[in-house]
């Protein structure tokens, strides 16, 4: 009996959030704005410019969504948020996605009620060294002292990877970002290690940036993503498709330069929806596409505005690039 | 013989005065103590000038031209960037740059005199209680003060009843959600610390458990944690979907905080008050309300007021711990304009400008607690 009303009682609450949880989109539609989850601050990523303008490969997948949903890429309340709280704030409801630089995991995708729509960018643990050191491979690291921070994933990567490849390192640890990178100027070790797009940053931040290198070895899968509520299977169709359609007008050569022209490419067409009726399926106008890409640009002009080679932080596309350009980004077809 | 005029001083002996006794008797009266002022010296030597370089010497103060006060005032042709800046010394035009974040956060530009005149009425606020304190009816001016500022404030920052267009407490940032979160923390808690601290005194049990035990139980947990609650734990009991805005879930978190505290500083200016004076209050036939209006309040609050500015100064500070539940205050603000790829590296200036702000802000209300007490301090006036 005891059981009985425990069931009933946690399958009325999970009706009660499925009811409200509806629908995202006709939410969103109401209320005028997408609210969405970024970075208190990660550079090239999600941080404000002097204008206190939102910019950043991350907050351009929450500007490509309300520009689909919305037709206007600045109607986006950026709700900043800490990585601790993160799940949490979408879990309640109080924002509509997460883009912060969210890894993709089993654990996050299966146990926390949340769905990842797809990966907007391939990070993945490296080492950045002095050139002075004259080290171009990570396995020449023997016996190096490395700075790591405290409490992360990366601290487990590097201890696997040492294990792994039998090399021995002496870890120096510290608290923060700015803390590790003041370690590693000032001589405190020889290696850092972190996230590769966190490395650029730190780089770019150092005294004298030309006089480290990015160590070409990337020890552990840093798969980031837009997440979702899950049980909004709308919603979460129509941010994964955002993304791809990012990625697929790239492909396509579309760009918000060349977004009006017309060609005789059927897939073009169909993704700038002027053929076929695939916005019926996403519940969005036919210009939804047009849009994203008219306003915040294709995957190759996020990606450059924000941390491509021409600007500070100065990332490569690498594994970034897309499947056609030797990198492993792939979106689906627009069919 | 009889003395008809004073006798001129004569002064003490050279062996008594001078700068070379002075450093005697206050840095070098033994050896410990000279081995310690040694020692300090040397510190100071290594670091205050490295400190003046970076801060002012080598540091960069290529503003290009600013306007003060209608006045063009040029520091150089143009206005340095990061590149040009130089990482050995500090970067000032990285806080000019960012001046807007470090004070307003993401508060609309179109709508910035609101939050100028918040920060103006702010200081009228202070201004008229400093003018008025000798006028008949300055108790009625500033209570009703208080009541109004608030709401004035609040109007004029929020927005909303159809005067003003919303502005929503995320778009609130930097020095501006600094203040705001002191200043209702305070307003707010210091009320309910006052009746808790008497609810603790009462002879009715029920109101003397139930102050206890709150006044106990915050107390016991750490702000941080009561952060985390209001922040992460309180969502997941609301029905999904209720919009419960984040600031307001943290301003009742450090609100109901700071109460526990200055509850028991004014428990302690209540003790602090002879039993006559209790005594005295019932023997003129005072109701409670009375007794400690009148009587026992002004007393106990005017032996607290150290106490209570010295609550204040924490709660002032502890405020910066919001940034680990994602409000962008003006801590915060240094990561967030420092991760501008076009400012990367530039934390330290943010956390010495962030520094000096806070200083001047809690050096002021210490002196102002200072003059207070001199004010109040009714007793051995000779």
């Amino acid at each position: 009996m005891k059981q009985l009303l425990k069931l009933s009682v946690a399958s009325f609450l999970i009706a009660g959030a499925l009811a409200v949880q509806a629908s995202t989109l006709s939410d969103v539609q109401s209320k005028g704005h997408v609210s969405c989850g970024v970075s208190k601050g990660l550079a090239g990523f999600s941080a404000a410019d002097s204008a206190g303008t939102w910019t950043g490969v991350d907050v351009d997948v929450c500007r490509a969504v309300a520009a689909a949903t919305l037709g206007d890429a600045t109607k986006v309340k950026f709700v900043p948020l800490t990585a601790k709280e993160r799940f949490t704030a979408l879990q309640s409801g109080e924002i509509d996605m997460l883009s912060r630089n969210t890894t993709w995991t089993i654990t996050r995708d299966a146990s926390l009620g949340l769905n990842f729509a797809g990966v907007n960018y391939y990070d993945g643990q490296g080492f950045m060294v002095k050139s002075s050191l004259g080290v171009s491979s990570a396995m020449e690291l023997g016996g190096a002292a490395v700075c790591i921070q405290a409490g992360t994933t990366t601290e487990l990567n590097l201890a696997d990877w040492g294990k792994q490849n039998g090399i021995d390192y002496q870890s120096v640890v510290s608290d923060t970002n700015a803390q590790t990178l003041t370690n590693y100027d000032s001589g405190r070790c020889d290696v850092l290690t972190t996230d590769a797009s966190g490395l650029y940053s730190m780089r770019a931040a150092a005294n004298d940036p030309s006089e480290h290198v990015v160590l070409p070895e990337i020890i552990s899968k840093e798969p980031l993503g837009p997440v979702v509520r899950q049980g909004d299977d709308q919603w979460f169709n129509i941010v994964r498709w955002s993304l791809n359609a990012m990625i697929t007008a790239e492909e396509l050569g579309v760009t918000s330069a060349t977004v009006d022209e017309v060609t005789n490419n059927p897939e073009r067409e169909r993704l700038m929806g002027r053929s076929g009726n695939t916005h019926e399926y996403v519940g969005l106008t036919p210009d939804w596409t047009y849009n994203i890409i008219s306003q915040v640009g294709n995957y190759s002009e996020s990606f450059e505005r924000n941390i491509g080679i021409n600007t500070p932080i100065g990332i490569a596309r690498g594994v970034n690039a897309l499947w056609t350009q030797g990198g492993i980004l792939y979106s689906p077809p627009f069919r | 013989m009889a003395v008809n005029e004073l006798q001129s001083t004569r002064k003490p002996p050279i062996s008594q005065i001078g700068a070379i006794v002075w450093l005697r008797t206050n840095l070098f009266s033994s050896w410990i103590n000279g081995l310690l002022t040694v020692a300090s010296l040397y510190l100071l030597y290594i670091s205050i000038p490295p400190l003046l370089d970076w801060m002012f010497l080598s540091a960069n103060f290529n503003f290009g031209t600013v306007n003060i006060l209608g006045f063009d005032i040029k520091f150089s042709e143009v206005m340095a960037d990061n590149d040009s800046c130089g990482k050995e010394a500090a970067c000032w035009p990285f806080i000019y740059e960012k001046i807007y974040m470090f004070i307003y956060g993401f508060y609309p530009r179109e709508e910035v005199w609101r939050p100028d005149v918040f920060y103006g009425l702010t200081a009228l606020f202070i201004l008229i209680v400093r003018l008025v304190r000798n006028y008949k009816y300055k108790n009625r001016i500033i209570l009703s003060m208080v009541i109004t500022y608030p709401i004035v404030s609040y109007i004029l920052i929020a927005g909303g009843f159809g005067l003003l267009p919303v502005v929503e407490t995320h778009q609130w940032g930097g020095l501006l959600l600094t203040l705001i979160i002191a200043s209702v923390g305070i307003l707010i808690s210091f009320p309910i610390g006052v009746v808790l601290a008497l609810g603790r005194q009462s002879d009715l049990r029920v109101i003397k458990l139930f102050s206890t035990l709150f006044i106990e139980f915050i107390r016991a947990v750490p702000l941080i944690t009561i952060l985390f609650m209001a922040s992460f734990v309180l969502p997941l009991f609301l029905e999904s979907g209720t919009n419960f805005d984040k600031l307001l879930r943290a301003l009742i978190g450090i609100a109901l905080f700071q109460a526990a505290y200055f509850a028991e500083v004014v428990r302690g200016g209540l003790q602090a008050i002879p039993k006559g004076q209790y005594e005295a209050a019932d023997a003129v036939g005072l109701s409670y309300f009375q007794k400690n209006a009148l009587i026992i309040l002004p007393q106990a609050l005017k032996i607290s007021i150290p106490n209570i500015v010295g609550s204040s100064i924490s709660l002032f500070k502890d405020t910066t711990l919001v940034l680990i539940i994602g409000l962008m205050d003006m801590l915060a603000m240094v990561n967030m304009t420092s991760q501008d790829i076009y400012w990367l590296g530039r934390e330290t200036e943010g956390y010495v400008f962030v520094t000096i702000v806070f200083w001047v802000i809690l050096y002021s209300m210490s002196r102002y607690s200072r003059k207070l007490e001199i004010r109040f301090n009714t007793e051995n006036k000779d």
